[in-house]
């Protein structure tokens, strides 16, 4: 199949350039279905992030990205040919355009606040959601940068709460924390071509929730998860 | 190319074979034997590191076989790796990145190109004279001022040790020394000798070590791995002055001063790494950790043995 190995070219690219290696902390890597939850810094993270995964299981991975970075030409082909990924739209056109201007190449799962929502937003949020839960289906994972875009520092800004409602919907679903380390210097954000400074990815444990978990305390842990993959 | 095959070579590659095949059957009878836990794990970092020197050695051989361009290309491969080690482990900033470009993909190819073309006078200039001045112009270029000189410094010698220094191994392949068919064999006496030296400190190390000689450094180093293992090499240097331009004083005295220097080397990265409370450049060895931790004792000794031996017998 010449997809397969199209990314699998894509991958072993990915992995030379940054020289990843996945570090699995109380995480089998072979496991059912999961949504890889990471930090967010660069354009290669979630190439990098999939290609250290057994490779067995990265063909039932999907990214999940923002459609207004990724819906055209060549990125367009390898989001949805090659990596299989969820194209979402964002929260609002015009908070997507305020995006856009200010960071033109922003991508990645943009998600609902409902605390700002703004009226005719919320069908746009149902949407994306109906997209994600088609895309996991019943045997699928999901990779998504609960950020919605993409930071500068060491530490991820604060999560947006999609990932909160995908939880409501598919409890049954290991949410699986990751960091991504270094990859803000091989590639950050503003710039076009890459250095070879050697990245590290850190799976950590799958998020033990309380059935009841309030978003806040969801969000809360969610992003303590990530955080405490740093020192590791 | 086997018709570069010399018998010395041939002498040479069947004793590193017999001294690989040695230390892997004591390792093998040391795994039966060992006991308590802390020794298993000796026992175990030990195998590790023999099956990394089989590796490493089949891979330096091969290319040495190919060619002077083949052992280039593996040093400008080595020094790429080493210099990615490097600076992952140092504060880069945002505003290093092009710098940070520049020095992998332009200065450095550049310098085993003029390898590769036996460009001596600017392969010596390159990264001292050239890449000095360029490196703070590139930065100022950025507009960044915060940490200014401590950017440019630590870029600076990171190309220095990682690139330039390391060049100097396979530079030895394009020394002319009169009447002497060299065929690689300077170059195979150098890394023999330096990368021997580190072997046997750690094994008199392991053996004998009580002493510390730079506790706060670098913790493993003791005065009997030293003294051993400078001895040791240096004995060994100096029974392959035949395959040397020296003679068997001059193969001794060079050899010391080669394992010394080594020890420098050694010491020098380690102080890196303890500033920077790692353990290791890298792991890409298995055993080793990374490629500059197994490069730090040829970065200080390759350039001095190349200037010695080009200002005392070439021509």
């Amino acid at each position: 199949m010449i997809r397969d190995w199209v990314a699998g070219l894509i991958a072993a690219f990915a992995r030379g350039l940054t020289g990843a290696t996945a570090q699995w902390v109380d995480c089998p890597p072979m496991a059912g279905q999961r949504v890889y939850f990471a930090n967010h810094t660069s354009h290669l993270d979630f190439v990098v992030l999939w290609s250290v995964l057994p490779q067995e299981i990265r063909s039932l991975v999907r990214p999940v990205a923002a459609k207004d970075y990724w819906a055209s030409g060549v990125r367009k082909h390898l989001a949805v040919n090659v990596f299989h990924a969820v194209l979402i739209e964002r929260r609002h056109q015009a908070a997507a355009k305020l995006d856009a201007q200010h960071d033109p190449d922003a991508h990645g799962a943009e998600q609902d606040q409902p605390a700002e929502q703004k009226p005719g937003e919320h069908s746009l949020i149902e949407h994306a959601m109906d997209d994600l839960l088609n895309a996991l289906g019943d045997k699928n994972s999901l990779i998504i940068f609960p950020e919605g875009t993409r930071g500068t520092g060491e530490l991820p800004g604060p999560f947006k709460s999609g990932i909160y409602h995908l939880w409501r919907h598919r409890p049954d679903v290991e949410f699986v924390p990751v960091y991504l380390a270094n990859l803000n210097r091989v590639l950050p954000k503003g710039e076009f071509l890459p250095v070879p400074i050697i990245s590290r990815v850190t799976f950590g444990p799958p998020l033990k929730l309380e059935p009841h978990e309030n978003k806040k305390s969801f969000v809360g842990k969610a992003y303590q998860a990530v955080c405490s993959l740093r020192e590791i | 190319m086997i018709s570069r095959l010399d018998h010395q070579i041939l002498w040479i590659f069947a004793g590193l074979l017999g001294l690989l095949l040695v230390a892997s059957i004591a390792g093998f009878i040391l795994l039966r034997t060992a006991r308590s836990e802390g020794a298993k794990a000796t026992v175990k970092n030990l195998n590790a590191r023999i099956i990394a020197w089989w590796k490493m050695s089949g891979i330096f051989l091969l290319t040495l076989l190919m060619g002077p361009h083949g052992s280039i290309v593996l040093f400008a491969l080595i020094s790429f790796l080493a210099l990615r080690e490097y600076m992952t482990l140092i504060r880069t900033t945002r505003a290093d990145h092009n710098t940070l470009f520049w020095s992998f993909f332009v200065i450095t190819p550049l310098q085993y190109w003029l390898l590769y073309i036996s460009w001596y006078g600017f392969f010596v200039t390159l990264i001292p004279v050239y890449a000095f001045l360029f490196i703070p112009l590139r930065l100022v270029l950025e507009g960044e001022t915060a940490g200014f000189l401590d950017r440019a410094a630590r870029i600076h010698w990171g190309l220095m040790i990682s690139v330039y220094c390391i060049s100097y191994a396979p530079a030895l392949l394009i020394l002319h020394i009169p009447g002497y068919h060299q065929d690689a064999k300077l170059l195979l006496f150098l890394v023999i000798v330096v990368q021997l030296s580190d072997v046997f400190q750690y094994v008199w190390g392991k053996l004998l070590g009580k002493r510390k000689i730079a506790p706060h450094v670098s913790p493993n180093k003791t005065w009997e791995g030293f003294i051993g293992g400078i001895l040791t090499a240096t004995a060994i240097g100096g029974s392959l002055w035949w395959m040397t331009p020296f003679s068997r004083l001059q193969a001794l005295g060079m050899s010391l001063l080669l394992t010394l220097l080594g020890f420098a080397g050694g010491l020098t990265m380690s102080a890196i790494k303890r500033d920077r409370s790692v353990k290791d450049f890298g792991s890409m060895i298995e055993g080793h950790g990374g490629i500059l931790d197994r490069m730090d004792s040829v970065c200080f000794s390759a350039p001095i043995f190349f200037h010695l031996t080009r200002f005392f017998f070439e021509r």
